[in-house]
Order: structure tokens, then C-alpha cells, then sequence
């Protein structure tokens, strides 16, 4: 279990740093990066790389936003896998659901809650 | 009159009769905080949104200019006034309730001086007796709109600048000897400078350029250089952009005294307060000069001043396009006991 | 579009351009690096603390464990996006508290928070997705141009 927890710890905090050069270095914005991030993250998982990267770290590779675009390949091939093609359409939000799903009701929740602070 | 190619000067030394300042939180725990007529510890301000807030701040800048001059807004000719947010909604809502004939402008971060320029030649050629003039703006409504919610965890970098809260009004009024007022004496009006700079994230770099253009043609124009005035301040070039004004007049042949160069955005915050290069906004000119600058006139420190306010005129549609980021500034000299 | 040829700099403005940069003050690109590892990494931790605690509590397995663990994550971000600490956070930490999932809830909750003032149907539905709205999009496209070239591929060649 220990090993998990540096593992986590190291790769999730490379991948910050790849952000973190993003926006300085090649000074892209943050929804740029993001965006770059997450389709990086779709593209990994085209190749089959992300997932044997998600079981040696953790939640280094799974917290994340490259995740998303993982998840979301994910879902998607799960279900071409039975239903061919249109499966590609179907099985997207299958997997990732709970990202999104959260995001949006937590922010109604959020909304209701909370008032900006400036 | 006109004098030289974008100037005018006012013989009959309009006068600044009073002012109102009115400020935020930040403003509250900054250096000039005992400038201000009214400060407020929150951003709301007991409203229901910025907007509204940002409205307040303005109206009540206005109210006690009024009231330390004693004078009802039915005397008052003209409201010469603008702000950062779309369509200048906040000014305008505030000029239906003052209920005075109403010049909306949009100079950016310039309006401070757009308008005092304005009002000191409708007063010293009689189209008016009293009016009054001021710009404002709110932080967070300014993030709003231009930037990134207010609760967004985004990262600013160095060179940004931090949107005052607060709005600065002034009473101007025709000239009849009143000791120890402050009165305008001349004003240059600037061109719209590009000097290709696109980062919305430094506009002190962007700004600059507008700034040197306007000092030059107003030296040029009357005739004068930096040693007639006791200090040149720009409205909120911020760190970056003062240092790089000052290298630009310089090269230009004007010997400035970086002593005598300051920058209203550098005067309002204390080191502590996270404003990476400094103030800026519309209320950032308005409420040091109608306030600080001002009151150390009347204690005697300065004697000729040159306010030149400096403004950003792109939108966040502009930024999304790529393109560059035009600026203007204004400058506006004020005196006082015979200067 | 700018048009491109207006993206040209005159000799002036190029001039301006080197001027400009002596007085610009530098992103602290090292120090920016190292604090958005810590904190990333920090997150990512927390996370996988999640994550184990739904294995032996919930008996998710290692593979189901990520949804839950994200939006527990995202639940916590909206605490401290409501309470005000995100922004500050996010300062400080830049990409190490924007990469994480946790980053992509603050961008919808605080989004929702700032638009109440419009009302709730116009200003929080209308404007939720202002910064996360680029994620989604590319996301999914992205995805659905990845699974549909794999899945043409394993049909056509056999992978």
C-alpha cells in the first residue's frame, strides 16, 4: 500500500508540473491546457498505455484531468466492443459519469449554498 | 484654447471645489486608507450583486463631493463620468438617480482624466458653472467580466494588476478666488497607441507606449518639460510600465527625475497586499488623485501636478480574437496657489 | 481571425517588444514548478487515501474505485471553493491545484456561484460551463475520434 502512496504522490505531481510549464513556458491559458491535457490523456489510452500507467500509480494517474480523456476512450471502446461502432457514441459517459455528474450537481448545491467571496 | 496639436489650455484655472473617495477592503488596508471619505469592509456593501456594489461606490463618491460643497445636484449642469463595466451600466444607473444631464464616457482605465479634461473646458468657456466628473470601479465585477470567476483558482502571473474598488468624483466649478483649491490649468488629450502587446495579463507593458506618446505631445505642446511640475504620476502603469515609460521618454530626449515619476497603482497597496505589479482600474486614478493628491496639495507638498491616466481598450472578445491591446492616455495639469 | 498579415510587427513595435522585456518582470518558472508538485502531488494523495477507503469500506474494487474517489473530490472542492480557499489555493499552486480533477469542479462550482446574481436558470445553467465547457468538449471529441479510429481498425485489420 505504501509504495501506492509515493507513487501517487511523484506521478500525480509530474503531471501538475507538465501543467505548470504549460502555463508558464508556453504561457497557454488554463482551459488551453487542460484541453491538452485531457485529449493527451484519450490518446494514451488509444494506445493502450494508460491503463498499465493507472495500476502502477494510483491516484497519481487517475485524479488527474488526463484521466477524463482516459475514462472517457474507456467507456467507449467497452461498448464498441459489443456494439461495434455505435457503441463509440453510447459508452463515452459510461465510465466517467461520476466526474461530471458530481461537478454539476455540486455546483447547483454550490450555487444555492455559497456567495462569491471576491 | 487650443494649444499646439492636442492640448488645451484653461486660462480661467477651473476650479476643483471638493471631492468624494470611496473605497473597498483591500483599499481599507492599504496606505492611503485615511484618504478616503468612505470605505467599505466587504465587497457586497449590503447589495445583491457587484454590479450594484460597484453602483454605491459611485454614488456615494458623488454624494460627498455634493455635500462638503454644500451643493444640490439641481446646480450641478453636467455628470461627466465612466467605468470598466459593459455598456458603463453601473455610471449610468448612478447618473438616473443624481438625475443630472449625463456624458457617459469609456476611456478604460483613462476615463478619470477623459472626464476632467472635458468638464475643465466646458467650465473655463462657460458651457457650464458646476460639474461633476469622476470614474469608478469594482474588483470583482472587473473579474467577472474581463477575467475569471471570482472563486476560480487561477494562477496570475507577475506582471498582473489588481482592479481597485473604489470610485473618485470631483466638484469642478467656475473660479472665483477661493484660496487654497486646487484648479486644472491645461490638458492633453491622447491618441490610441498599439505597440503590439497582446497579454491581457500585462497591461502596464501595453500601456506604457500611450503614456510617453501623451507626455511627449503635451511637453511638445506647451512648451514645457518635466521640471515645471513638482510630479508627473500616471494613473496605474504598475511596476513594469512605469519603468518602461521612463525608459521610453527618455529615449525620446526628456530628462525625468524617476523621483519626481511615481504611479497612482503603486501608491494605494501596502507590500503585504497580493497585487502582483501594482493598482489599476478606473477607480484607480480617480481615488488617488480626488483624494491623496489632492489633500497633499492642500498641505502644501505640491504645487503643479500632471495626472496621466493610462487605459487598456480591449474586451475579453478582443483577447479571444488574438489581437493586440490599443491604449490611450489623458493627461490633465492641476495647480494650485499661483503654482 | 486577426488577419495574418496584420499579426506582422512593424520595426517599431518589435523595437518596443525588446524594451518592454527588460522591465517585465519573470514568471518564477521554478519555484512555480515546485509548488505545483507539491500540491499536486498532495491531492493526488489525498486521493488515493479516497480511494483505498472506498476498497475496504465499500468494496469497490481497485478498477471501480476511481468514480467514487472523484466525485468525493470534487465534493471536497466545492467546500473550499465556496468557503473562498480555491482561489487562494490556485494562486499558490497554479497547474498543481488547476490538472487535478478537484481543478475541473472549482471551474463549474465557482462558475455557478459567481452567476447566481443572473438567476438560476439563466446565470448559473447559462454560464456553468464558462471554463469547464473546453474540457467536455475536447474531451469527448477527442475520445470519440480515438475509440472510432481503434474501433475501425480492430474491425478492418484485427489488432
Amino acid at each position: 500500500m505504501l509504495p501506492m502512496f509515493f507513487w501517487a504522490f511523484v506521478i500525480g505531481g509530474i503531471i501538475c508540473v507538465i501543467g505548470q510549464l504549460m502555463f508558464d513556458v508556453a504561457k497557454l491559458t488554463p482551459a488551453h491546457t487542460l484541453s491538452t491535457l485531457v485529449v493527451a490523456g484519450a490518446i494514451l489510452d488509444g494506445f493502450g498505455l494508460y491503463e498499465p500507467f493507472a495500476d502502477f500509480a494510483g491516484a497519481g494517474a487517475t485524479i488527474p484531468i488526463t484521466s477524463f480523456g482516459n475514462a472517457l476512450v474507456h467507456g467507449a471502446m467497452q461498448e464498441a466492443e459489443t456494439h461495434g461502432l455505435v457503441g463509440v457514441l453510447t459508452g463515452m459517459f459510461e465510465v466517467t459519469s461520476s466526474g461530471i455528474s458530481a461537478a454539476i450537481v455540486f455546483g447547483f448545491i454550490g450555487a444555492l449554498l455559497f456567495k462569491p467571496k471576491g | 484654447m487650443l494649444k499646439g496639436k492636442q492640448s488645451w489650455l484653461f486660462p480661467n484655472h477651473p476650479v476643483i471645489l471638493s471631492t468624494g473617495v470611496s473605497g473597498g477592503p483591500f483599499e481599507a488596508n492599504g496606505y492611503l486608507a485615511h484618504d478616503f471619505d468612505i470605505l467599505h469592509d466587504d465587497l457586497w456593501m449590503g447589495k445583491d450583486s457587484y454590479e450594484q456594489a460597484h453602483r454605491l461606490l459611485l454614488e456615494e463618491a458623488a454624494q460627498t463631493a455634493l455635500q462638503k460643497s454644500e451643493v444640490k445636484p439641481e446646480d450641478i449642469q453636467f455628470f461627466i463620468a465612466g467605468d470598466l463595466i459593459n455598456q458603463i451600466t453601473p455610471t449610468s444607473f448612478a447618473a438616473r438617480d443624481l438625475k443630472i444631464p449625463y456624458f457617459g464616457l469609456f476611456g478604460a482605465c483613462s476615463t478619470s482624466m477623459e472626464g476632467l479634461a472635458l468638464a475643465s473646458f466646458l467650465i473655463n468657456y462657460q458651457g457650464a458653472t458646476k460639474i461633476l466628473t469622476g470614474a469608478s470601479s469594482h474588483n470583482a465585477a472587473v473579474e467577472k467580466q474581463f477575467r475569471y470567476p471570482t472563486e476560480y483558482g487561477g494562477q496570475k502571473p507577475p506582471t498582473a494588476q489588481w482592479t481597485v474598488t473604489g470610485a473618485g468624483v470631483a466638484l469642478v466649478a467656475a473660479n472665483n478666488n477661493q484660496p487654497n483649491l486646487p484648479y486644472t490649468t491645461s490638458a492633453t488629450i491622447g491618441k490610441v497607441m498599439d505597440m503590439g502587446i497582446s497579454d491581457p495579463f500585462n497591461m502596464g507593458g501595453a500601456m506604457a507606449p500611450a503614456a510617453a506618446d501623451t507626455i511627449s505631445a503635451h511637453f511638445n505642446d506647451l512648451g514645457r518639460d518635466a521640471s515645471y511640475y513638482d510630479l508627473i504620476i500616471t494613473g496605474d502603469l504598475g511596476k513594469i510600465g512605469r519603468e518602461t515609460a521612463i525608459a521610453l521618454l527618455t529615449n525620446n530626449g526628456w530628462d525625468i527625475n524617476p523621483d519626481k515619476f511615481k504611479d497612482c497603482g503603486l501608491l494605494l497597496y501596502k507590500e503585504n497586499q497580493p497585487v502582483q505589479s501594482g493598482g489599476s482600474g478606473a477607480g484607480c486614478s480617480a481615488t488617488v488623485l480626488y483624494g491623496h493628491l489632492l489633500n497633499e496639495m492642500k498641505k502644501g507638498k505640491y504645487k503643479k501636478i500632471l495626472l496621466v491616466a493610462t487605459g487598456a481598450l480591449l474586451s475579453p472578445l478582443t483577447v479571444q480574437q488574438k489581437e493586440t491591446i490599443p491604449c490611450i492616455a489623458h493627461a490633465v495639469s492641476i495647480e494650485i496657489n499661483g503654482g | 481571425m486577426a488577419n495574418k498579415k496584420n499579426k506582422q510587427k512593424t520595426p517599431q513595435q518589435q523595437q518596443y517588444e525588446q524594451l518592454e522585456k527588460k522591465f517585465e518582470t519573470k514568471r518564477p518558472v521554478l519555484k512555480n514548478c515546485i509548488k505545483a508538485f507539491f500540491v499536486g502531488g498532495l491531492i493526488c494523495t489525498i486521493g488515493q487515501v479516497i480511494s483505498y477507503f472506498y476498497i475496504y469500506f465499500f468494496h469497490f474494487t481497485e478498477q471501480t474505485s476511481g468514480n467514487p474517489t472523484s466525485a468525493t473530490v470534487i465534493f471536497f472542492s466545492m467546500l473550499l471553493t465556496g468557503f473562498g480557499i480555491y482561489d487562494r489555493l490556485g494562486q499558490f499552486a497554479g497547474a498543481g491545484s488547476a490538472v487535478p480533477v478537484s481543478g475541473f469542479g472549482n471551474s463549474i462550482i465557482s462558475a455557478a456561484i459567481e452567476h447566481r446574481t443572473e438567476g438560476f436558470v439563466l446565470g448559473v445553467g447559462g454560464n456553468i460551463f464558462k471554463l469547464a465547457g473546453s474540457v467536455i468538449l475536447f474531451g469527448v471529441f477527442s475520445a470519440f475520434v480515438v475509440a472510432l479510429v481503434k474501433t475501425i481498425i480492430m474491425e478492418l485489420g484485427g489488432l
